[in-house]
């Protein structure tokens, strides 16, 4: 085992000088790339047949015309939270935790297994939800424990790992819902008997917006961020993930730093699956994730794998996804419009900044943590 | 089950599998240069999308082909231009552009669901369809299947036999040496990442105008295969045969899953369907685990006798990527 050498405290300066010149001419590219998105949305939306403005004026009043339409932002604003949040810690060790979808599901199924195990007990109701949201958190850590084994010990990359467990969990679920835990008479897709509401967490005037999720959302994307901005697991964490050799030799336990990695991932995703289950959806349903697994990792990429903007653009993509449910009934188009829009922008963003990288006289900046655009891929993105 | 039902069971398998085939070799060239197309299962779906569209609003089965080919090498392009002029990383772009391909074509793909368009009919070949057992099996197909036949002695012959495929391994190999000795990096990652995505674009129509005729949207049953296709080129470690092989065997399990359904009561089809996907883990875990260092400290431990029969069929399975590939080129 190498000497272990002390690591500096703290990240170089340049990225804690927060607006300075770089960050001016960032958002003028960022405001480009949102530009540019918007612009080929439109132009599927002609292909399509519909007018983009109206369209876009739907997705704004779905999304924000009623407290209704408000709150149910919210309410897809946490589980968005908890998934960034999530793989912000992973992307930070140089992994591509795209099993994170199966973990938010492995947490639903935990938290639906004890809430079972524990309704009709004559133990309090809020502790049966507070043990039940812990199963939920287990449940997605060790799910994600089991891609990182895969990856660390099997030499099985985390995608292929990842999506493999996300159909797993798919499976399990329709296991479940169409087996031994199927409503009585016949199973459907409908999912399993609903809980009473006792054993959900209290919502907002008649609303499915809970204070409770959304308070356990925000403390999460705070705790990541001080976890990789302000601590010394954080910088490891990042070591690791910029260069594992280098980080090895530095005495950074390399494959125990990667496994932590998938922990808290996984547990932050299965908490999202537990709030999905405790406040949303009071039972299990098929398809509990609802992909935002999936969204977590676009705006950890989008974000450039900043912690401190999950907060508002996940707002945004929430907002997005809300807004267009509505369009199949207005103006006859898939709700997909959605995940088009947010994918041409993440598409935007990474062309965006590869073209300022090549174009731009100066240097790039290397100091950012996890697989940053531009630079060389961590030693392993890639290794199949 | 008698043998007529057996031969026409394991032509259809054949047939099944031919998308899967031409995607997976389109995706081994890509990777042999070194570069990882990670958007085939957004691909996959649009080009099933568009190509339906394009047949049921022309009528022309070639123009559809064409079609499918394209879409796919214009995905492709894009991940070419952000990877290797842009240097961003392949797996985000990859990873991008298959969820906004996969929304896409469900958006785009949405007034057309369910419309029915035509189908590839079969061509028997002369002569050779009399033989029997393989006359069944080989001859008795329709067009694109006999293309997959030949695209994998084709690519075989191409990549290790010819002077280009030479080229195109050194460059997924050691891109600086095939540098220094005159070969266009960057020019030949382009072209094959663009073939790769055209043949990848290929299997979208053999599965909505033949394999599974139709657009049914999120139903279609295509979402995953592409993921599939991913994990079949590293079973068949870069190498065309057994890159075919792993598509094969897998066409192989999807049917027996459902020859042997009835016999599997109390198992729930959605159970079966995604059987291969633990079996891709497993695939993966066993062709990978020879890289793993604590293999070699426990093997080394083992006594003499079983060590060397372990060892051997560890590095019988074991397979070596391109060593370049997801690497970045810098010219200068």
């Amino acid at each position: 085992m190498p000497e272990r050498q002390p690591l500096p405290s703290r990240p170089a300066p340049s990225s804690r000088r927060r607006f300075g010149r770089r960050t001016w001419t960032d958002l003028g590219l960022q405001s480009g790339a949102l530009v540019l998105a918007f612009l080929l949305t439109s132009v599927i939306l002609l292909v399509a047949g519909a007018p983009p403005f109206q369209a876009y004026v739907e997705i704004a009043k779905g999304a924000a015309a009623s407290f209704t339409d408000i709150s149910n932002v919210l309410v897809a604003w946490v589980p968005l939270l908890l998934a960034s949040a999530g793989v912000l810690v992973t992307f930070a060790a140089g992994l591509w935790n795209i099993g994170v979808e199966g973990q938010i599901v492995l947490g639903a199924v935990l938290t639906t297994w004890v809430l079972r195990l524990l309704q009709d007990t004559s133990l309090p109701p809020a502790f049966i939800v507070v043990l039940a949201i812990i199963a939920g958190i287990v449940g997605g850590a060790l799910w994600a424990a089991l891609a990182g084994i895969l990856k660390t010990f099997g030499g099985v990359n985390e995608i292929f790992g990842g999506l493999g467990l996300n159909f797993v969990a798919t499976a399990l679920t329709l296991w479940l819902i169409f087996g031994p835990w199927k409503r009585p008479g016949i199973g459907s897709m409908s999912g399993t008997e609903p809980f009473p509401e006792q054993l959900g967490l209290p919502t907002v005037g008649g609303e499915r917006l809970s204070l409770w999720s959304l308070g356990l959302g925000i403390v999460a994307v705070i705790a990541v961020y001080v976890l990789l901005e302000r601590t010394h697991v954080g910088l490891r964490l990042k070591a690791v993930g910029l260069n594992q050799r280098a980080a090895f030799l530095l005495g950074v336990p390399t494959w125990q730093y990667a496994l932590l990695a998938f922990l808290l991932c996984g547990g932050l995703a299965g908490l999202a699956g537990a709030v999905q289950v405790t406040g949303v959806y009071h039972r299990l349903i098929p398809s509990i994730s609802s992909g935002y697994g999936f969204l977590g990792l676009m705006i950890g990429m989008l974000i450039a794998y900043k912690a401190i903007w999950v907060a508002p653009v996940a707002l945004f993509f929430a907002a997005l996804n809300i807004g267009s449910i509505q369009l199949p009934i207005v103006l006859k188009l898939d709700s997909t419009l959605s995940g088009v829009l947010q994918g041409a922008l993440v598409l935007f963003v990474l062309l965006v900044e590869g073209a300022r990288q090549r174009y731009s006289r100066r240097a790039p900046s290397t100091m950012v943590a996890g697989p940053v655009p531009g630079t060389s891929p961590p030693d392993d993105v890639g290794a199949v | 089950m008698d043998g007529a039902t057996l031969v026409i069971g394991l032509a259809g398998v054949l047939t099944a599998a031919a998308p899967l085939v031409v995607a997976t070799i389109g995706e081994t060239f890509a990777e042999r240069a070194g570069v990882i197309n990670l958007s085939v299962n957004g691909t996959i779906l649009l080009s099933a999308m568009g190509s339906f569209v394009v047949a049921v609003s022309t009528g022309s089965l070639v123009l559809a082909f064409i079609a499918g080919a394209l879409i796919g090498a214009l995905v492709a392009l894009i991940v070419a231009f952000g990877s290797i002029t842009l240097r961003q990383s392949q797996v985000a772009i990859g990873f991008v552009l298959t969820l906004f391909c996969r929304d896409l074509s469900y958006f785009l793909g949405n007034p057309f669901m369910g419309e029915k368009g035509p189908m590839l009919s079969v061509h028997p070949i002369p002569l050779l369809e009399d033989i029997p057992v393989l006359g069944t099996m080989f001859f008795k197909q329709d067009v694109m299947t006999y293309f997959s036949f030949v695209l994998i002695a084709g690519a075989w012959w191409w990549i290790f036999r010819t002077r280009p495929g030479l080229v195109l391994r050194a460059v997924g190999e050691r891109p600086e040496a095939a540098f220094a000795r005159g070969a266009r990096v960057k020019l030949v990652r382009y072209a094959y990442t663009t073939l790769g995505g055209a043949l990848v674009g290929l299997a979208g129509p053999m599965y909505s105008l033949s394999v599974k005729a139709g657009w049914k949207g999120t139903i279609s049953g295509l979402d995953g295969l592409g993921w599939i296709v991913l994990a079949i080129v590293i079973f068949g470690a870069w190498n065309p045969v057994r890159v075919a092989l792993g598509a094969y065997l897998f066409g192989l399990l999807q049917w027996l899953s459902v020859v042997l359904q009835p016999h599997l009561q109390g198992i729930p089809s959605q159970v079966l369907q995604v059987a291969p996907f633990p079996l891709m883990i497993l695939t993966l875990l066993f062709v990978n685990i020879g890289n793993a260092e604590w293999v070699e400290r426990v093997l080394a431990a083992l006594p003499e006798r079983p060590r060397k029969a372990v060892a051997r069929a560890i590095r019988a399975l074991r397979v070596v990527q391109p060593r370049s590939l997801g690497v970045p080129f810098e010219q200068d």
